[in-house]
């Protein structure tokens, strides 16, 4: 009988605990969005739309397809999944070749002296200001945008990468030498575990840059995606669906992050200061 | 009993011409096996460094060290080290039944034969539930278990420890001192181990080894004839663990025929050349750190 009101108690404290939780997150968003929408209606300018007519724009212009395609229009398939495709695809190619190229020249002593200002120039370049070189090189179109990805990416987790696998403890590398570890696992049990949190944080930073390069390389020269649209529908005056864009990058980004930051959670759950939350 | 190590004429020595730093000068002993033997010396004697070259960790400038009648040359295939800092030895990332598995990834075995081989050893250090923890969710006596069990788990032919329970409070030592020279007898295992600590070396030790100020050289090689059967408290009492005990401490403190020192004097001496071993240590860290890995692989 105790238990069972225990029980009831504690569910119901972590119930409010959960409440006080999502209220704390996210009250002053809504606020926000409220204040946005008296301030837009008050106002009735057609540059700034209240948010509720965004919010119906967005709808009709995403979820208006057939059941067959589980009510998601053409322009998803045409403009936004395109956009995301790019996005992943430049940053998973950055991926490979940062972390790959990272850990080559962060195991060996000499390499980075010889490329070190090499990079540290390249990476100076704001990469939008190659968008043009990589439209003469490749065109216009998909080829030109995850080139902008990759090369706008790749120096966080290339230079993370070289930073984690250079931390390595001396008595972890002592460890392994005792044990004549060979090198597949040296690195992949020893060494890249090891350079990790380094490189998630590089990750994190990257995929941001990803999805802004998305944006830029599609405002300039595109033929579909989002930003392709963002900038056509400001070119038309339609101001409600050029905002309706502008919310959809705000998701992608969020929940882009949201998932990396999750899987990083998962991979990482080794560590003992992550476990408070886990 | 026959010969597992010989180390005949051993030198090392940090940097060149002036500035030198003489660790390890002409240092000569044997270990049967099956024999348990502890290396005893002042702190900064070059005990590390004596390690370091008899594990192939670094090269020694000079002399040989034989395992089982060969040449060492770089690590050998039969060798575990267990080192003091249990903590950054085991692989956090690896759960403790992994970390145990480690050594035997690239062994031609199966799954299940690596996993009983793991659950073997950690059985044998006492640590039978814990295999799917984190190392960090055990205390610092446990995680130095789990790096026992690690290196039991390859099967040595030759266990190196080095200062392993100097991490620990007095209490887990103990426990710690019986365990291994339980699993010493029960698995048969040759280990030499190094301490600065008289007692341990004494009552741990079938065999005592005793080491000079630095440069290290060896003192007097002392046979332990106390019973195998141990106990912290009836064999620290008896008259021979105190004859023993005092007698080594006496050989650290003079050396075998030198006159003796003023207790400052050696003080100085001894912290000039801890401080010069470690300098060297770090150096040699600092150079070989990323480039050993890439010479070797």
């Amino acid at each position: 009988m105790t238990q069972v009101t225990e029980r009831a108690t504690r569910l119901r404290s972590q119930a409010a605990a959960g409440i006080s939780g999502f209220a704390r997150n996210w009250l002053v968003f809504i606020g926000a969005v409220a204040v946005w929408e008296l301030a837009t209606r008050l106002a009735a300018s057609v540059f700034f739309p209240p948010p509720s007519e965004i919010v119906a724009t967005a709808g009709q212009l995403w979820f208006s397809g057939p059941a067959s395609q589980l009510f998601l229009s053409e322009t998803v398939f045409d403009h936004i999944l395109p956009s995301i495709g790019r996005c992943l695809g430049g940053w998973a190619i950055a991926v490979v070749l940062g972390v790959g190229l990272g850990t080559a020249l962060g195991r060996s002593r000499t390499g980075m002296e010889y490329v070190g200002p090499l990079f540290a120039f390249f990476r100076a370049i704001p990469p939008p200001t190659l968008v043009p070189v990589f439209m003469v090189l490749f065109g216009l179109g998909p080829g030109m945008q995850v080139a902008t990805i990759i090369f706008g990416a790749i120096w966080p987790i290339l230079l993370n990468t070289v930073d984690g696998v250079r931390s390595v403890d001396s008595v972890k590398v002592d460890t392994a030498r005792s044990f004549r570890t060979p090198a597949p696992y040296w690195i992949g049990m020893v060494v890249l575990p090891a350079a990790l949190p380094k490189i998630f944080a590089g990750l994190r930073l990257s995929l941001s840059i990803s999805l802004i390069l998305m944006v830029v390389s599609e405002l300039i020269g595109s033929l579909n995606g989002i930003g392709h649209q963002l900038i056509s529908s400001q070119q038309q005056f339609e101001f409600p669906l050029m905002w309706s864009w502008i919310v959809l990058l705000g998701i992608l980004g969020y929940g882009l992050n949201a998932v990396l930051l999750a899987v990083e959670r998962r991979v990482l759950r080794w560590q003992p200061t992550r476990n408070d939350d886990a | 009993m026959p010969t597992m190590l010989e180390v005949t004429g051993l030198n090392h020595r940090y940097g060149k011409g002036d500035g030198a730093h003489v660790a390890v000068r002409e240092l000569s002993f044997s270990v049967d096996a099956g024999e348990l033997a502890c290396i005893v010396g002042p702190s900064g004697c070059g005990k590390s460094t004596l390690l370091r070259c008899i594990a192939g960790l670094i090269p020694p400038t000079g002399g040989s060290v034989r395992l089982h009648g060969d040449e060492v040359s770089g690590v050998p295939d039969d060798l575990a080290v267990v080192f003091q800092d249990y903590s950054r030895s085991l692989f956090p990332w690896l759960t403790v039944a992994r970390n145990v598995e480690f050594p035997l990834r690239w062994r031609k075995l199966s799954k299940q034969e690596r996993a009983e081989r793991a659950q073997e050893a950690l059985d044998a250090v006492g640590l039978s539930g814990v295999g799917k923890k984190f190392p960090w969710q055990l205390s610092g006596g446990m995680q130095q278990r789990v790096s026992i069990a690690r290196a039991l788990a390859s099967k040595p032919a030759l266990l190196i420890m080095d200062e392993p329970f100097a991490s620990v409070d007095a209490q887990t030592r103990f426990e710690l001192e019986d365990l291994l020279r339980r699993v010493q007898r029960e698995q048969q295992s040759t280990i030499l181990l190094v301490t600065h600590d008289i007692d341990e070396s004494v009552y741990l030790g079938d065999r005592v080894l005793v080491l000079s100020k630095s440069p290290a050289t060896i003192v007097a090689d002392l046979a332990v004839d106390l019973p195998a059967e141990r106990d912290q408290i009836a064999t620290r009492e008896s008259a021979k663990f105190v004859t023993l005990r005092g007698e080594v401490a006496r050989l650290l403190q003079t050396g075998p025929a030198a006159p003796a020192t003023t207790e400052e004097a050696s003080d100085e001496v001894t912290a000039a050349a801890d401080a010069a071993e470690w300098a060297a240590t770090e150096e040699e860290a600092a150079e070989t750190g990323g480039a050993t890995k890439e010479a070797r692989h």
